[in-house]
């Protein structure tokens, strides 16, 4: 898996955005965050804090500079695993990765940082490709990854979102064994 | 702690549920003093709200005393305040250009789709209002979870009596809105749809903005009544006709601004009103439109129509051609209620503004089911409720 997005198309919108008839396997989306570009990139360079805004991550450890490893919940109360690797670091611009040889779920990424026009903080593009194995589990696996993979990957941005401009993540529950029960 | 649940249409309950407690650093828990029941609850209570969920518990105008404070959260304990009922964050793009009822921030994501797909975007969280608002636990209850306590509650100060203040969570703020929207020029005749509170708030604030005339269009004459206090002269639509009636009153001209404070439950039998209300029982639409239609048929050419009424979804038969060809411009919004606290708060107590007039009823929460039925029933006699959690049930006045 490379570089992800093709750039075959006829119109200014970017490869990210919906396309007429379906198409790309790949989960992007965009999001404006009202901080500076090098905040959101210090936060997420550091992999531990990701379990925080992403759903169905149990844990993220940082293994060494470049190496994280990832355990993620999947349907019927199974877990999944994989250790991601860093492929490029632009400090304040862009993070790429892709899992490492023995993945459950072998999956690769980015996220990029763009400063937003008119002095609006900055543009968060992720984009995320899964490849679930063959077979029945894969299939399930898959269904939990793709089901929805636009709305679970705006979701978790506005998790981000939430996180930098506010210092924490809306939740409506009203006791913390609300909160608890949300959380899992 | 007591709080009042809703579990279908036309039946609310007032039971025992958990209290709430502090979840997020910038939190803080209010025992509420007095909440009001808001006539947009009634939209709740008659069933056409979706994403509502048996055990809510409702209410969005409310007030009281802090009693437990997050790490982050600026207020202090004892502090009396007053809450907006938009849950805003003051952090994103929209808080920062006080535009509070389009925070980015303030619903959970997950609670994030429905509103990006009916309406293209998410707004404001909003207590007590469905799941598409959040699914906050609402006001109408002993004690209520207040997010974001730094950037919404105002403190009131020491000796003010609830009821002069509890209006600055909403419709205070609302009518106000509805005026300022109405860009209101010296000389000019505003009218306005529906005298319920938000009505009769946007008729006191059209006078203060300058205003020369206000004619103010209902059905109860009691609310009329409270409408011609403040100056306004009056259309009864059951009397008369009211575009007739507008332009007789204006010399044929219209009103030059039109405001629209009733919203997806208006009543009267006139011939949209009904398609109306058969489409909304069958689903093919849901929103009853007829105020909005005629606010525009009846506005001056080069006008201005203000809406501060809710709507939820899609109108028919919207009058898109008159809109047009008349030059008319339609501002509208949910209230951006903690930008315009501070200066309605300083309104009354310097006595510019009188908000106690519309209390027509004042009960204990225990008898908050008994409430709604009474102002879903009586909307001549009761003009607002409002609820005290710390009243003796023999108070009851």
């Amino acid at each position: 898996m490379g570089d992800i997005l093709t750039a075959d198309q006829q119109d200014d919108a970017p490869a990210t955005a919906a396309k007429q008839g379906g198409g790309s396997d790949a989960t992007a989306k965009t999001v404006t965050i009202n901080r500076p570009r090098q905040d959101i990139y210090d936060f997420w360079s550091d992999f531990s804090n990701l379990a925080q805004v992403m759903d169905n991550v149990v844990s993220i450890e940082t293994m060494d500079h470049r190496r994280s490893h990832w355990t993620v919940r999947a349907p019927g109360g199974s877990i999944v695993e994989w250790t991601s690797l860093v492929t490029e670091d632009r400090p304040g611009e862009l993070i790429a990765w892709m899992s490492e040889e023995g993945a459950d779920v072998p999956n690769s990424g980015r996220i990029e940082f763009r400063d937003a026009p008119g002095g609006r903080g900055t543009w968060v593009t992720a984009t995320i490709l899964y490849d679930p194995p063959a077979g029945i589990i894969g299939k399930v696996i898959a269904k939990m990854f793709q089901r929805e993979p636009h709305i679970q990957a705006r979701r978790d941005l506005r998790r981000l979102k939430q996180l930098m401009e506010t210092g924490e993540i809306a939740t409506a529950a009203r006791t913390k064994a609300q909160y608890e029960e949300e959380q899992n | 702690m007591r709080a009042l649940t809703w579990h279908g249409k036309h039946d609310v309950r007032v039971e025992t549920v958990d209290d709430p407690e502090i979840i997020n650093p910038r939190d803080a828990i209010i025992k509420i003093t007095s909440t009001a029941i808001c006539g947009s609850d009634l939209h709740l209570y008659d069933g056409y709200i979706p994403t509502m969920q048996k055990g809510d518990i409702l209410g969005h105008e409310f007030m009281g005393e802090v009693v437990e404070v997050g790490a982050k959260s600026t207020l202090k304990k004892g502090q009396r305040v007053v809450v907006p009922f938009t849950i805003s964050c003051g952090g994103c793009f929209h808080c920062e250009k006080h535009q509070y009822s389009a925070c980015e921030n303030g619903l959970p994501a997950e609670n994030q789709e429905i509103a990006q797909t009916l309406y293209g975007h998410p707004m404001a969280g909003l207590f007590g209002y469905s799941h598409m608002t959040g699914g906050y636990a609402g006001g109408q209850a002993e004690y209520v979870r207040v997010p974001f306590s730094d950037v919404g509650p105002i403190v009131i100060p020491e000796g003010v009596d609830d009821d002069k203040v509890l209006f600055l969570s909403d419709i205070l703020p609302t009518g106000w809105m509805a005026a300022e929207n109405a860009d209101i020029e010296p000389g000019d005749t505003v009218a306005v749809w529906g005298c319920g509170p938000v009505g009769l708030f946007a008729v006191q604030s059209a006078f203060l903005m300058g205003a020369e005339r206000v004619i103010a269009i209902d059905h109860f004459p009691h609310r009329l009544e409270l409408a011609r206090r403040f100056g306004a002269e009056t259309i009864n639509f059951e009397e008369s006709k009211t575009y007739d009636a507008l332009m007789e009153m204006t010399g044929g001209i219209g009103p030059d601004a039109c405001i629209d404070s009733v919203g997806l439950e208006a009543h009267g039998l006139f011939a949209d009103n009904v398609v109306d209300q058969i489409k909304v029982s069958t689903f093919m639409g849901t929103d009853r439109a007829h105020s909005i239609r005629q606010a525009i048929i009846a506005c001056r050419k080069g006008g201005r129509v203000s809406m501060p009424a809710v709507y939820g979804g899609f109108v028919d038969k919207f009058p898109l051609g008159a809109f047009m060809e008349k030059d008319l411009t339609l501002k509208t919004g949910q209230t951006h209620v903690q930008h315009y606290m501070p200066a309605l708060l300083n309104a009354i107590m310097e006595d510019k503004v009188d908000t106690t007039f519309l209390i027509s009823h004042r009960l204990p929460l225990e008898q908050a089911a008994e409430g709604y039925r009474m102002f879903h029933d009586k909307q001549n006699e009761v003009t607002k409720i409002v609820l005290k959690p710390g009243m003796d049930q023999a108070q009851a006045a």
